[in-house]
């Protein structure tokens, strides 16, 4: 019987013990007429037939090891080192609850300290929290911190239209209810026209870092700007250009949050990720989530423990910032396993392989009949291609004949950027396929019989 | 290795384990990494950042400093795991693989539907079976976690009133029994929490209940069975009564475990619930997470559900499968985050559902009960139990001897035991404690939940350490005290961590010389249940630290 190990001989001493006669019986508290409904399930299979089930389903999906990816747009296809999937593996990781109980969550809460002390050092800020759901949701956090460290005198949120739609998107569901307004994501507003929009109701302004086009945008002045209004700067960033570019800390930002997906987490359809938030000690006990900290045990021997605990919905109840409570903790297991094992130089590395293979695809594409790349800005990973027609269009001639899952379609969160193409391009591409790419697009008049999955 | 390298200058014991800080080297790197096959492009030199202090170690030094943190946690494939109000069942292996087919682990969220139709049949199908088992006209996956399908349903109760014309529907009620977590998602979606008071049977106080109900009443939350691990014997009333005023019911499923194939919330009444697939369905807690908490509505709130869902946008025929897609319900709340919700979690949960079948989740839940009902049968007599009737899953008892006995005239301890300190000792006894200090309206509370994956002998054996601890209780108090004593590290000082806050390593330790790895004698957690626990050596015992200023914390 699955996982139960009862035998009949259990059951029947356990009854007795109990003082009843029958499992039913334990049941009696339930409303008769509800009790023990059909359920519309199909019979239970054995472990190989699920298997097989699961093998089906995942092989009718298109996947990235059967194909060149370029597509990102949030997620992204970088390298993941054997060592992350063996260390999540460990069922001493993932079979542990929460670590409430330090004396017997050591490893769990050294991994999470050393997780935190990682991401302060690649933002340049001074504390980070153990994780939030996601990217999104830790923008929308971050929102509740702007609101409570104004205690709800400053209620306006700037956000800059080259944040992630996504991500926009969950800021406002999560603030539906609060009184935060958001504005500046509707139109093409710069840097220069966000700073023209604070005033003395601005709590926070929001930028990302590379945008969500995967330009760096001139932010010298930025932090003053919002800084002089009285307000706070938020920045969405991509851990991985952070092995290159100057830290968001050194740009002034209070709060940093971003998706931790690329830093050793794969795809996956799109979860479980992990949403990264550091920020600074002067805001750092109006965060939200688990934040773990050092301390001794009673014998003196270093230890770790979840620490600022009564900001937390188990103790402050309604009036806790947030209700989270179960995090993406073993996520920042895997950052953390991808950190060490990248390290220093490996980070470093990794950033610069996109950065010069992102450069090459885009001179390849750039100098192909009606193609143009939008090279007005130094940009990392991700690049802007106008293309001759429809972005959809074109992707399903990538897919169908040349084995290639392209770029997101602008159009269908900037409806003014029809023919927009935004192209990821990670470590992971090698030179063969940007060519192809761009022999595929040159070709996208042409028709032709290739089939060149590889 | 020296004694002067397992002590530090200051005398106190060495750490556990270095920081992977410590063990750096400059110039060591544990990356195989390709050079570039392109053109090398010019770096833009004034962007750029000088330094990046991530640690310098090679791939041995990353596999062995973490298999070796791994032996400092205690872990569900390790042993019994009585954590109340968490579900710490079996987390089945195959699940783990079926997450990890490249077909499901390398698709990427925004590729066209019509490439994903393997991952989006998957995610229909467990919209439907979670549909089923809850008898709700429709689910939405994307919630990450309990406390996020809470906030999605109560944001679809808000949004539901205020479609109604209904904006003075501020009011969420909230029985003192709940989970943090519901009052918190109440004051996040910007309502007002009332709290009703539980009776002496651990049962809504239903005239408490009518007293505040009225028409500013936009809903009620309640765990069922509750978060005391009973069948609420009112729950019919209870629903009627916020029904009659005008308010929906939101089922907290957290506790589901007890409810599979005995009843379904939609058929009780409720209007909207969310799911713990992290707790009832067998997904892993990792340490913290990920989870994923779907929520189930009735048909009025539909129309509300956050989005994407996935649907049927082309049903078919005979020789073509059904096409699906992912839409956007008409009156969605929004998105909750980015994508469509933690999708490896939700192929382990439907890994998990396959397996069992209607029948064998019913199993689940009677044998859940059975080993539940088990141990309060066998703790009964010994450790007061507040509500003494059958229970669910789990049940709470209370973690308190000698309160009498006050602490001596002059200075001497106090016998007194608290539900801390037999928490702690379970430790040494080799389990993990139940949760403490949970529900709060339970002084004192020991909140027991086995699970149907333990076997009749793990439950005996840890009834037989809860016996004995209540006997050592009696006997020596000061075993409990300072418990626990094989663990790897002691009782640790909060008050010190909230305090010095020191909550990242300052980067520049890397550039310290790197040290050895001290040799640690310090037993991992992999104790077997001892028959001869040591008894506490007194000289090496440290005062008594000052307890956190904010008093015993609930851990759930
Ligand atoms: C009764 C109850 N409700 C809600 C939650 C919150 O769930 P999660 O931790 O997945 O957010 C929990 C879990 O801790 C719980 O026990």
């Amino acid at each position: 019987m699955t996982y139960i190990p009862h035998t009949d001989a259990d059951r029947e001493a356990m009854l007795k013990v109990i003082g009843v006669d029958s499992l039913a019986e334990l049941f009696d508290a339930v409303p008769a007429e509800h009790r023990f409904p059909a359920l519309g399930l199909p019979e239970g299979m054995s472990e190989m037939e699920v298997a097989w089930e699961l093998g089906g389903l995942a092989n009718s999906n298109v996947a990235a090891h059967h194909f060149a990816i370029f597509l990102g747009a949030g997620a992204y296809n970088h390298f993941i080192p054997s060592v992350v999937n063996h260390v999540l593996l460990r069922g001493e990781f993932y079979t542990a609850y929460t670590p409430y109980q330090p004396e017997l969550s050591q490893g769990t809460l050294q991994a999470i300290y050393e997780y935190q002390s990682m991401m302060c050092a690649l933002t340049g800020m001074e504390a980070a929290n153990a994780s939030h759901y996601d990217g999104a949701t830790s923008l929308a956090e971050a929102v509740t911190v702007a609101r409570v460290h104004y205690r709800g005198k400053r209620t306006k949120v700037i956000l800059s239209p080259s944040v992630n739609p996504e991500y926009r998107a969950v800021a406002r569901t999560y603030h539906q209810g609060s009184d935060m307004k958001f504005v500046g994501d509707k139109g093409n507003a710069t840097i220069p026209d966000l700073i023209d929009m604070l005033d003395e109701d601005t709590a926070l302004l929001v930028v990302s870092y590379p945008n969500f086009f995967g330009q760096i945008d001139e932010l010298g002045g930025l932090a003053q700007a919002v800084h002089e209004a009285g307000a706070l700067l938020c920045m969405v960033v991509d851990p991985i250009a952070l092995g290159l570019f100057k830290t968001p800390g050194e740009l002034g930002a209070d709060i940093v949050v971003g998706e931790g997906q690329p830093l050793g987490i794969p795809l996956s359809f799109g979860g479980p990720y992990l949403g990264f938030f550091a920020t600074n000690q002067t805001l750092v006990r109006k965060i939200a989530g688990r934040i773990v900290g050092e301390t001794i045990d009673k014998n003196g021997r270093r230890a770790f423990v979840m620490t600022l605990r009564p900001r937390e919905q188990d103790i402050r109840r309604e009036k806790a910032t947030s209700n989270i409570c179960t995090n993406q903790g073993l996520m920042a297991l895997a950052a953390c396993v991808y950190m060490s094992v990248m390290g220093k130089t490996g980070l470093r590395k990794v950033a610069e392989l996109c950065y010069h293979k992102a450069h090459y695809a885009a001179e390849q594409i750039n100098k192909l009949d009606g193609f143009s790349v939008d090279t007005s800005k130094p940009f990392f990973k991700e690049f802007v291609v106008t293309c001759p027609k429809p972005v959809a269009e074109l992707n399903d001639v990538l897919l169908d004949h040349w084995g290639i899952i392209g770029g997101y379609d602008l159009s269908q969160h900037y409806p003014d950027r029809a023919n927009q193409m935004l192209l990821a391009v990670t470590e992971m591409n090698t030179k063969d396929e940007i060519d192809t790419l761009a022999e595929a697009l040159s070709q996208h008049d042409t028709p032709h019989h290739h089939d060149h999955a590889h | 290795m020296t004694d002067e390298t397992t002590t530090t200058t200051n005398g106190a014991p060495p750490p556990l384990e270095p920081l992977i800080y410590d063990l750096s080297s400059p110039g060591r790197t544990g990356a195989i990494l390709p050079d570039p096959d392109v053109p090398e492009a010019t770096l833009p030199d004034s962007l750029l950042r000088d330094r990046l202090d991530l640690p310098e170690v090679s791939e041995i030094d990353v596999v062995r400093h973490f298999l070796r943190l791994s032996r400092f946690n205690y872990s569900i494939d390790q042993g019994f795991y009585p954590l109340g109000s968490c579900t710490m069942k079996y987390n089945p292996k195959l699940n783990e693989d079926m997450a990890r087919l490249p077909g499901f682990a390398q698709v990427h969220p925004l590729q066209d539907p019509s490439t994903n139709q393997g991952a989006l049949a998957l995610m229909h199908e467990l919209q439907n079976w979670l549909a089923a088992i809850s008898g709700m006209a429709g689910v939405s996956l994307q919630p990450a976690a309990g406390a996020q399908g809470e906030f999605a349903g109560i944001l679809m109760i808000r949004a539901y009133h205020l479609a109604n014309g209904d904006p003075g529907r501020n009011v969420i009620i909230v029985p003192d029994s709940a989970h943090g977590t519901n009052p918190a998602t109440t004051a996040m979606a910007g309502l007002k929490v009332v709290e009703v008071p539980s009776d002496a049977n651990g049962d809504v106080d239903l005239d408490k209940l009518r007293e505040v109900c009225g028409d500013t009443i936009a809903g009620m939350m309640i765990t069922v069975p509750n978060t005391l691990g009973v069948f609420e014997r009112n729950i019919e009333a209870i629903i009627e009564t916020i029904h009659g005023c005008g308010g929906l019911m939101y089922m907290d499923g957290a506790n589901m475990n007890a409810m599979m194939g005995i009843a379904r919330p939609g058929d009780l009444g409720f209007d909207v619930m969310h799911y713990n697939l992290h707790k009832t369905f067998s997904t892993p807690h990792g340490g913290g997470g990920p989870g994923s908490g779907p929520v189930a509505v009735g048909e009025k709130l539909l129309p509300f559900l956050p989005g994407p869902v996935v649907s049927v946008v082309d049903e078919g025929s005979e020789d073509e499968p059904p096409l699906y897609g992912l839409t956007m319900p008409e009156k969605s709340i929004g998105r909750l985050k980015a994508f469509y919700g933690n999708f490896g979690m939700l192929v382990r949960a439907f890994a998990y559902i396959a397996i069992h079948g209607a029948a064998g989740l019913k199993d689940v839940t009677q044998h859940a009960v059975l080993n539940a009902n088990y141990i309060r049968a066998r703790l009964k007599g010994t450790y007061p139990m507040p509500i003494d009737r059958i229970c669910g899953h789990e049940f709470v008892c209370q973690g308190h001897f000698g309160a009498d006995e006050k602490a001596g005239e002059s200075g001497t301890e106090s016998h007194e035991i608290h539900a801390l300190d037999i928490a702690k000792r379970l430790m040494d006894y080799g389990f993990h404690p139940p949760t403490n200090y949970f529900p709060l309206i339970v002084p004192e509370a020991l909140l027991i939940e086995p699970t149907e994956t333990e076997s009749k002998e793990s439950c005996d054996a840890f009834v037989e350490a809860m016996l004995a601890i209540a006997k050592e209780a009696g006997e020596n108090a000061d075993l409990l005290h300072n418990a626990p004593l094989t663990t790897p590290v002691g009782r640790v000082d909060e008050v010190r961590a909230a305090k010095q806050l020191v909550l990242c390593c300052k980067p520049d330790i890397a550039d310290v010389p790197s040290v050895d790895v001290p040799s640690v004698d310090v037993p991992p957690v992999v104790e077997p249940p001892a028959a001869d626990l040591p008894t506490p050596d007194d000289s090496s015992l440290p005062a008594k630290q000052a307890e956190p200023d904010e008093g015993p914390e609930p851990k759930s």
